[in-house]
This record gives C-alpha cells, structure tokens and sequence, in this order.
C-alpha cells in the first residue's frame, strides 16, 4: 500500500509537470498578450514603449525560457500576481477554493446518498409505480439544463417568493444561517442534475447484484432483508458506482462554472472563466493546475477505495 | 415397506414405525437429543409434498413448471432427486426454501416438521431458512459473496439465527470450518472465496449450511462443478454430517451415479412431474420406467470400453408445450398409441415403489 501510494503520487507529480508546460504553452498561444490590451487602454503609447514594456515584463522571450522562469519562481511557491486583481494568486484562489468546496461538496454528499439511495430503492421496486417515479425523477434531471433550472428557481424563490437571496456570497456577519440560505439554490441545481444519472447507474448495478447468486444464498441463509441488502448487495453494488463518483469528485474544483457564475457565486469555476477571458496568464495557469491535482487526487482516493470495496482487488502487492 | 414414507402409509396410517426403523437408524439418535421432534416424527414426516405445483411468471402468463409432484421425507434418511436439466428439482429445492422466483403460484401441500409451509407467514419462512432448513448450491464460487471473508458469512447464521455475539459467532465459524474438514480453519476464516479452492468453498457452503444444525439440508448439485476426487469427498463429508446430526437430506443432482451413493429413496423427475419413485436400490436394479432405464443405461461403464457413450435420443420437451399425454413419449423407447392420449397415473410396480407409465400398468 505505502509503496503504491508512493508510486502513485510521483506519477501525479509527473503528470502535472507535464501538464503545466502544456497549459503554459496554450495560453502564450492565445491571441493577445497582456500588453497588447495596455496598448488598447492608452492609444499613445509608442512602439519603442512597446518593446521597452514587453522585455521588461519578458514577454518578447521564447516560450521554453518562459516557462523556465515560471517553473523555478513556482516550485519555490511563487506563483505571480493575477494581471487584473494586482494581487498574488494565491491569495486570489484559496478563498475561492474554499468557497467551491462548500458549495460542490454539500452538492457532491447530497447527490451521492440520493443517487445510491434512490437507484437501491428503484431495483428493490423494479417495475412497479416507484420505479417509474424514481426514472421519471432522474430523466428528468439529466435532461432538464443547469441554467435553466437555476433561473427558474431564481424567479420562483428569490423573485416571487422572496425567500432566498438570488446569489452573492453571504456577508460573514450573517454567520451559518445566512451562508445555507445563499447556499440552498444553487447546490439544489447541482444535486438535481448531477443525481439522475448516478441514481440510474446505481439501479442498474443493484439489479444485477440482486441478481447474483450469493444473493440468493443470503436469502437461502434466512437473513432478513435489511442485512441481505447492506451486508451483501450495497457492497457489490457499490464497486461499479465508485467509477462514477470518482470521476464527480475530480470535478469538485472546476464542475461548476455555470452554477457559479448563474448565482454569483466567488467559486474556482467563476475564476477560471474571468482568468481565461481577461488573458490573465498566472491566475489561468495556477486555477487550472489545481484542477488538473484535484482530478489525480481523486483517482487515487479511488483506487484505495475500490480496496477497501472489493478484496480481490490489491494494490501493489501480493496477497496472503 | 423398506423405511420409505408414502402417500398410502402416512395418509392411512399405517407402517409408521416401520418407517421409522430401517434406513441408518440414525432418527433415533437425534430424537434422544431433541425429544419434541420425536412427536412430530410420529405424526408426520419431517418433509411432505402433496399434488405439489409450481406456475411462473405473472397472472396472465403463468408457466407450469411442476405439477402434481408427491414426496415425503423422515428424520435421517436421504431423497435423490434425479432429472435431466430443466425437469424441476432445482425449482423443486426453491419452493421448499421459499425461493421460487417472482412472480409465482405455487399450490397443493407443502408441510415441514407439523407446520404448513404455503400459508406460513413469511417472517416466520425466513426465520425456518437458514435455521432448519438449509441449502448448499451447485457453483460455491458464485454462490459466496465475492467482498466477504468466508468466516463472517458463516458467522451471520449464527449471528441471525442464534443471536450470538460477534466474538461467539466467530468462534463459532472456525469450529464449523474445521468440523468442514478445512485444514488451519482460523486462518482460512479470514480468507475470500477467489483465495480457496474449489473443494474449500464447498466445504465453506457446506459449513455455513450445517451452522445452525438444520432438519433439513437441501444439496442442489453440491459436486457438480468439482473434480472426481474432491466430489468424493463433499459426497462423504456430507453423509458423515448427516449420520451425526440426524439431519434429512434432499439431494438433487443429473448424475444417477452420485445420487445412487447417498441416497435412500429415489424421485426420478421430467418436464416437472414425477415419473418414478422407490427405495434407491429398487429403482436403480429394477427399473420401471423406460426413462429409469434410460438414465441407467447412458451410466458410462468403467470397464468396458466405449466408442460411442449411449444416450436418450431427442431432448427434454418444454415447460410450455407439454404433449397431451406422457411428456416422455416422443421420446420413450416402449411407446404405444395410448402414451400419446392419456395422462399416466402413478402405480404402485414392487413395495415402496411407483411409476406413472401405461405400460407397467398394463
């Protein structure tokens, strides 16, 4: 175990080297540079002014030795200043981790319970009117946009009802009570969307472990239902569901931009966007770094699950 | 009467006692430990079908997949149940679990120790399975959970049905692994059913079955998927349990070979009725069905070298379009006009054994 973590973050690390000349090199290959928009801002500026501005902030060198410049400064934990806020990134992008971990993960922990719970009860009751609400309920969910859903609850609950605020990020003066109340609309967004395709998933691996043969001799061994079900289908089911849901939890960073910037909320989705459009080169660069480590990080905590699901699966090293 | 239970004896009530003699004997060893059982052993037997049917599939589709079927089964004492793929005895095994598929219909009498097991409520029929009557499977490395060390499911019976602690329940599951005949049991415990072989893991189905010293053990093919030698072997260990504990046996397998070395009586089965049923020694020396004497005769003989291994021609009819009269004749070597028209009545041939063919009652 110890030596296939190892293996596996050095693996992550590389990766994530390689990926960060590659973002590098695609944002230097944007069209426009930052100075390119100073210029716009001041019509006056002369070209000599140009050329005395691009080498002073280096943007006239080759992307390799930029890059260069940028790897050595980084991994001594200098990650630069955003161009637009004048500040260092870092200090831009850890509240907004922050605040994107409140929001994808209340959304991640509901719409993973709801979808197992959901998808458990639809293959319980397969066929009969239960089932049918439970797949209308999940359609319904993968069909219906984000963007829409979110406006219409904006309209219902903001607008007409006056119930919650319509988005922006709570005031810390408003405490718990205000920061769940600015929280509700959009992480319901989120769980109805992101929930009816897992509960799906979820149905139909439960149907074919309920259809196993060990299932049959737990019922054979008189266990009741509640004990078949969580000591010997849940866990079976679960092994084929944690594909998915790994692959939610690499999206916690990045997944939700759309929601995010529907209800204004200071999230990493929302960064990204405004980095990407205001061709601030750093703030990009770091934002989708972190993505690309949350991504890794999250197939790793899956492989150490999937051990810890199913035995027959060993990491690394041989069993007894 | 040579110890079998029949509809005539138990029904008129007469040979009771003589059924309970012959055999092992082995009834009256059990009945000392447990001497409520004795009452029930005198009124009836342990297990009794009668006119039993099965039907699946939905109201307005049902398929009748055993009909009319009669058995009864003492304390102690083994029924073979024999039958080519798809005849009933593995639907047969599950009614008398409780676990014939859903949707079904299943009607006629099912009784086991005095109580009826068709109106019985179905907390009560979970709470008989598992703790009276238990089953051991054809495949034991699909029928054990793959994420689950083999000690803990054994463990559960004791757990569900004995309401032992963790601690006791596990104690409980090495002894019984050791009394399966599996070699450092503390150790293999902890195991999962892919680390054993295939011999272990029937012998961890057959440990987990026996966890709770059932009345009655269902094997459902328990040697099928094993080798010659470790078939002998399962077949041993199961018999050795049996003359222990006393415990009856339904013994369900294709292969007349096996089920001639455990058991008492014999159920030949197709398209899910009976066609033939008798003390083992009887049937498989005397057959009197042609379909008896078919399965006989495709038994491969050691000693004599065989180019072609003889067979039953044709294959067994379908569930759903059963022929109007005997469900063997298009098949039957002896078959006359009337096999085609009539539906044969079970008729008694020698003591103690029956079948449902016009020509032996002829």
């Amino acid at each position: 175990m110890g030596r296939f973590l190892l293996g596996r973050i050095t693996g992550a690390g590389i990766v994530l080297l390689l990926k960060s000349f590659v973002i590098f090199a695609l944002i230097g290959l944007m069209p426009g540079d930052p100075l390119d928009l100073m210029m716009n801002a001041n019509p006056e500026t002369t070209p000599e002014q140009m050329a005395h501005l691009r080498a002073m902030y280096g943007v006239d060198l080759p992307i390799t030795q930029r890059y260069w410049t940028w790897l050595v400064a980084a991994l001594q934990g200098d990650f630069g200043y955003s161009r637009i806020q004048h500040r260092p990134v870092l200090d831009i992008i850890i509240p907004a981790l922050g605040n994107t971990l409140i929001l994808t993960g209340a959304a991640f922990v509901l719409s993973t319970t709801l979808a197992v719970t959901l998808g458990t009860i639809a293959a319980l009751k397969r066929g009969t009117w239960i089932d049918r609400i439970i797949n209308l309920f999940a359609f319904a969910g993968i069909s219906v946009p984000s963007f829409w859903l979110g406006l219409l609850m904006i309209y219902l609950f903001a607008v007409r009802l006056g119930w919650l605020p319509a988005g922006g990020m709570p005031r810390p003066e408003q405490g718990f009570g205000g920061m769940l109340a600015h929280l509700v609309m959009p992480v319901m967004t989120l769980v109805i969307v992101e929930t009816g395709g897992l509960a799906r998933y979820a149905r139909a691996a439960m149907i074919e472990v309920l259809s196993q043969d060990y299932i049959r001799t737990a019922r054979a061994k008189g266990l009741t239902d509640r004990r078949m079900l969580v000591r010997h289908a849940l866990r079976n089911a679960l092994i084929p569901v944690l594909t998915l849901v790994a692959l939610q939890l690499g999206g916690l960073f990045s997944g939700a931009a759309l929601t995010e910037a529907m209800f204004a909320w200071r999230g990493m989705g929302r960064l990204i966007l405004e980095a990407i459009l205001g061709n601030d080169y750093n703030l990009a660069l770091v934002c989708l770094m972190f993505v690309t480590a949350t991504i890794l990080i999250a197939n790793i905590c899956a492989d150490i699950a999937y051990t810890w699901l199913d035995p027959r699966i060993s990491l690394g090293k041989r069993r007894r | 009467m040579s110890g079998t239970w029949h509809a005539n004896s138990w029904l008129s009530g007469a040979g009771r006692v003589a059924s309970l003699r012959g055999g092992r004997g082995t009834a009256s060893c059990t009945d000392d430990q447990r001497p409520l059982r004795v009452a029930t052993a005198l009124t009836e037997p342990l297990l009794l079908g009668r006119a039993l049917t099965v039907e699946l599939g939905p109201a307005h589709d049902r398929t009748s997949v055993i009909t009319g079927l009669d058995f009864s089964l003492a304390a102690g004492r083994t029924l073979g149940v024999v039958g080519e793929s798809g005849c009933g005895k593995s639907m047969t095994a599950l009614a008398i679990m409780g676990l014939a598929p859903s949707p079904h219909r299943i009607g006629g009498v099912l009784r086991f120790a005095g109580q009826d097991l068709l109106t019985m409520p179905q907390d009560r029929r979970r709470q008989l399975r598992g703790a009276d009557m238990a089953m051991i499977f054809q495949e034991p490395m699909t029928a054990l959970n793959p994420v689950v060390p083999v000690g803990v499911q054994i463990a559960e019976m004791l757990i569900v049905h004995d309401n032992a602690s963790e601690t006791a329940a596990w104690r409980g599951a090495v002894a019984l692994l050791d009394r399966g005949g599996i070699a450092d049991p503390a150790r293999r415990a902890r195991a999962y059913p892919d680390e054993l072989s295939g011999g272990m893991r029937q012998r961890v189905m057959i440990a987990m079955a026996i966890a709770c010293k059932p009345r009655l053990l269902i094997a459902d093919e328990p040697t099928t998927a094993l080798d010659v030698s470790v078939q002998a072997q399962i077949l041993d260990l199961l018999l050795e349990l049996q003359r222990d504990t006393g415990m009856a046996m339904v013994f369900i397998s294709h292969n007349l070979g096996v089920v001639s070395a455990v058991a008492d009586d014999i159920m030949v089965m197709y398209a899910g009725r009976a066609l033939e049923t008798g003390p083992a020694q009887r049937v498989l020396t005397a057959p009197a069905h042609p379909y008896t004497a078919g399965l006989i005769a495709t038994l491969p003989d050691i000693g004599r070298r065989q180019k072609i291994l003889p067979v039953i021609e044709g294959s067994p009819v379908n569930p759903r379009n059963r022929p109007p009269g005997c469900a063997f004749a298009p098949r039957c070597p002896r078959v006359i006009a009337e096999c085609r028209t009539g539906l044969p009545a079970m008729v008694m041939v020698s003591p103690g054994q029956e079948a449902a063919c016009i020509r032996c009652a002829a």
